[in-house]
C-alpha cells in the first residue's frame, strides 16, 4: 500500500463573486520512503495542495472533493485535534522561510524539546539529549552548546538546518518540504539537499519536495509531478521526465532552462504565460501555449493517460489511445 | 598591481570601474563607542573592485547574497557615492561633483533593470507613463505626438501592444512587467543597462523569454550590459566576461568561456560544483563546507581562507590581488604560486 495516496482532489476558494478552482481533480501517490518532487511555476497549486495534506489549508480554501489517505485512513476532514497529532508525529513539514518557522522569543533547544516531548513518549531529560542528537545529526556544530542559542544567531542555513531537525523529532513517515532551498545561497542550497538526502535514506522517510527549481529535482527526487495550472500535466520517474518529458509543457520547460555546457544564442521558450485561476482556458489548460494543439485540446480537458512508457502518464491528448505497452 | 587587463584597447571600453569601494558606516550604540571606546562598525561592502566592460558586450557580475554585487549596480548608476575609486564613463570621469547637466546626460546614458518588476512599477500610474516618465525627464520627445509614438515603438521592441500602454501594472504578469521595465530603461536611448538580477523572480519558462529579448535588444540596439545574477547558468548564457564576487572582492575576472571551462580561484570552483546537475549524469556534487563569514568582521589575509581546500599560512594574513593568470584574472596566492591546477 502506497503511503500516501492523494485521491481526486480538488481545492476551492469561494469569493464573493465566484469559485476559484485552485487545484482541479488531482492524484497522485507516494511510497514509503520515496522522495516525489512537485514542480510547477508560481500559482501552479503545489503549495496548495501540501498545506491541504498537513491540513493546514487557510480558510476560506477548503477541499471540495476527493480524499487524502494517509496508510489507506483517510486524513482530511479529521476533527482539529486529532489531525494535529497526525501533524509532527506523522508529517512533519519544513518551510521555505527558516527564520519565520522559528519562534524568534523560544531557544532552539526548547522548541525542540517541547516537539519531542507532545509526539513522544521520552521524559524532558531524555527529550534534551535526543534534540542534542538531532541537532549533531543535521550537522550543527558544538550542538551541545548551541542548542541554548535564539534563532537569530544562527545564519540562514544552520537555521534551516534546525528547522529540518525539528521535523524530524517525531520520526515521521513522511515530510512535506515546501521550497526548502529557494531562501539559500547555491553553496548551502547543495549541503541541505544533501543532508535531507542522507535523513530520509537513514530514517526510510518518504518526502514530497516542492519546488519550483528543476535542478534540485533533479538531484534530489525518485519521481517527478509537474505541475499546471491547478493540475498535473505529467507524472514518471526522475530520468524519464527529465529526459524524455512526454507533456508539450515539460517538454517546453526543460527545453527553457539554460545548460551551461551548451551554447545556444537563443533559449527555446514557451510563449505567453500561465493563465491565473479565473482565466483558464475550457479544454486542456495549456492550450493556448502550447505547439502541438489540436482540435480536441480546445474543447475537452484531458486526464492522465497512458504514454507509451509504462513509468510515466501525462494529461495529454496527443496520447490519447497509446498502448501501455506499446 | 599593474595593469592587469592588458591586451584590451581602451577605446573598445565603455565603462571601467578601478578600485571601488562603497563602505557603509553601521548604527551603533553612541553610549558603547564613548564608555566602552568601540570603534565604529564599518561593512565593507565592496573594497577595491577594478573591471572593466567593452562596447557592446555583457559582463556578468555572480556571487551569493551579500557579496556586493548589487551595491556595484547601485554605485555606478549613481543611487550610492562611492566611498572611494573611479568610475569611467565613455572615458570621461564620472562623480559627485559632476555638474547638474552633465550628471543628467548622463544618466539618460546609463538606465537600470531591477529584479522585483512588482515593486519597480509605480501602481498608480499607466504602462505609457510609465513608460514617458524618463523621455519627459530628459527632454527627448518635441511634442506629444512624437512622445505617444515613441512609447508605442518602444512597446512593440519589448513584445507588448502599442495598446497595453492604457493598462495599469496589475494588469500585467510578471514577465511582461518586466517588459515594461525594459522598455522604460531603454526609452532615453541608454548605451549602458545595468540588469540587477532580472529574471530572479520569474518563472524559468517566462525568464527564458526575457532573456532572449535581453540579448535581442543588444543586438538591434547595441547596447553594453552589467549583469548580475547569482545563477550561473543564466550568466553563461547571456555573458561575455564573467567577475566573481566574493565579500565584496572580485576573486577571479575572465572571459566565459575560460572561467566555465577552467576556473582557477577555489571559490570559483565550489560555484561551478554547486550546479545542479540536469542531465543526471550521477555527478556528485563536491560537498561544500562552511559559508559565507559575516561581512562586518571579514576573515584576515584571503576572505576566502577559511572555506577554501588550498589554504595555506600566507593566505590568513596576506590579502591577494587580481593577477592575471592565462587570459583570465584571479586574486589567490595558491594560483599565483602554482600550487593549484
Amino acid at each position: 500500500m502506497a503511503l500516501l495516496e492523494v485521491d481526486h482532489l480538488r481545492i476551492e476558494f469561494p469569493t464573493r463573486r465566484s469559485t476559484l478552482v485552485a487545484v482541479d481533480d488531482i492524484s497522485f501517490s507516494i511510497d514509503q520512503g520515496e522522495v516525489l518532487g512537485i514542480v510547477g511555476e508560481s500559482g501552479a497549486g503545489k503549495s496548495i495542495t501540501g498545506a491541504a495534506i498537513i491540513g493546514l489549508l487557510e480558510p476560506p480554501g477548503r477541499i471540495a472533493h476527493g480524499a487524502i489517505l494517509l496508510e489507506g485512513r483517510q486524513i482530511n476532514g479529521l476533527p482539529n485535534e486529532a489531525m494535529r497529532r497526525i501533524r509532527g508525529a506523522r508529517i512533519g513539514v519544513i518551510f521555505q522561510d527558516p527564520l519565520t518557522s522559528l519562534n524568534p522569543l523560544y531557544t532552539i533547544g526548547r522548541q525542540l524539546v517541547q516537539t519531542i516531548l507532545t509526539h513522544t513518549a521520552l521524559n524532558a531529560a531524555q527529550a534534551r539529549k535526543f534534540a542534542v542528537d538531532l541537532l549533531n545529526d543535521v550537522g550543527i556544530p558544538a550542538a551541545k552548546h548551541r542548542i541554548d542559542s535564539y534563532p537569530h544567531v544562527f545564519s540562514g542555513g544552520m537555521r534551516q538546518r534546525v528547522v529540518i531537525a525539528l521535523a524530524l523529532c517525531a520520526n515521521p513517515d513522511l515530510i512535506i518540504a515546501d521550497e526548502p532551498t529557494t531562501a539559500l545561497d547555491v553553496s548551502i542550497q547543495a549541503q541541505i539537499i544533501a543532508l535531507l538526502r542522507r535523513l530520509c535514506r537513514e530514517h526510510n522517510t518518504a518526502i514530497m519536495l516542492i519546488t519550483h527549481d528543476m535542478g534540485v529535482i533533479a538531484e534530489t527526487a525518485d519521481r517527478v509531478a509537474v505541475m499546471y495550472a491547478g493540475r498535473i500535466a505529467e507524472i514518471g520517474s526522475l530520468r524519464d521526465v527529465v529526459k524524455k518529458p512526454k507533456h508539450p509543457y515539460t517538454v517546453g520547460l526543460m527545453a527553457s532552462i539554460p545548460v551551461i555546457d551548451e551554447e545556444n544564442d537563443e533559449l527555446p521558450h514557451i510563449k505567453g504565460s500561465m493563465p491565473g485561476l479565473l482565466e483558464i482556458p475550457p479544454g486542456c489548460a495549456f492550450n493556448p501555449r502550447c505547439p502541438d494543439v489540436f482540435d480536441r485540446c480546445r474543447r475537452e480537458r484531458p486526464d492522465l493517460m497512458p504514454t507509451g512508457n509504462p513509468n510515466q502518464i501525462a494529461a495529454c491528448w496527443k496520447y490519447n489511445g497509446t498502448n501501455t505497452n506499446g | 598591481m599593474g595593469d592587469p587587463h592588458h591586451g584590451q584597447l581602451i577605446s573598445s571600453t565603455l565603462l571601467e570601474v578601478r578600485d571601488l569601494s562603497k563602505y557603509f558606516a553601521l548604527p551603533s550604540q553612541w553610549i558603547r563607542r564613548v564608555v566602552a571606546r568601540q570603534p565604529r562598525l564599518v561593512l565593507k561592502a565592496i573594497d577595491g573592485v577594478s573591471f572593466r566592460i567593452r562596447r557592446g558586450q555583457t559582463f556578468g557580475l555572480v556571487g551569493e547574497s551579500g557579496c556586493g554585487k548589487s551595491t556595484v549596480a547601485r554605485v555606478i548608476v549613481g543611487l550610492h557615492t562611492p566611498t572611494g575609486g573611479e568610475i569611467l564613463f565613455e572615458d570621461k570621469l564620472v562623480n559627485a561633483r559632476n555638474d547638474r547637466s552633465s550628471r543628467a546626460s548622463l544618466q539618460s546614458r546609463m538606465q537600470m533593470i531591477f529584479q522585483d518588476p512588482y515593486a519597480s512599477l509605480d501602481p498608480r500610474w499607466r504602462v505609457r507613463s510609465i513608460i514617458a516618465e524618463p523621455i519627459r525627464a530628459f527632454k527627448l520627445a518635441h511634442n506629444q505626438a512624437a512622445l505617444r509614438r515613441r512609447v508605442a515603438e518602444l512597446l512593440r521592441q519589448v513584445g507588448l501592444s502599442p495598446n497595453d500602454g492604457e493598462k495599469y501594472p496589475h494588469e500585467f504578469s510578471g514577465g511582461q512587467r518586466q517588459r515594461i521595465s525594459i522598455a522604460r530603461a531603454i526609452s532615453s536611448n541608454p548605451a549602458f543597462l545595468v540588469c540587477d538580477e532580472p529574471t530572479s523572480a520569474l518563472d524559468v519558462s517566462v525568464q527564458a523569454q526575457i532573456l532572449n529579448l535581453i540579448k535581442e535588444l543588444q543586438r538591434r540596439l547595441g547596447l553594453t550590459y552589467l549583469f548580475i545574477s547569482h545563477n550561473l547558468a543564466v550568466v553563461h548564457h547571456i555573458s561575455d566576461h564573467v567577475g566573481v564576487m566574493y565579500l565584496g572582492r572580485l576573486c577571479e575576472v575572465a572571459p566565459k568561456r575560460n572561467l566555465f571551462s577552467q576556473p582557477q580561484h577555489p571559490y570559483t570552483r565550489m560555484l561551478l560544483d554547486t550546479i545542479p546537475d540536469l542531465s543526471l549524469t550521477g555527478r556528485s556534487r563536491q560537498s561544500v563546507t562552511g559559508e559565507v563569514p559575516n561581512p562586518i568582521n571579514p576573515p584576515a589575509g584571503c576572505s576566502f581562507h577559511p572555506r577554501c581546500p588550498a589554504m595555506h599560512a600566507r593566505c590568513q594574513v596576506e590579502l591577494p590581488q587580481l593577477e592575471a593568470s592565462g587570459e583570465s584574472l584571479v586574486a589567490c596566492h595558491a594560483v599565483q604560486e602554482g600550487r593549484l591546477q
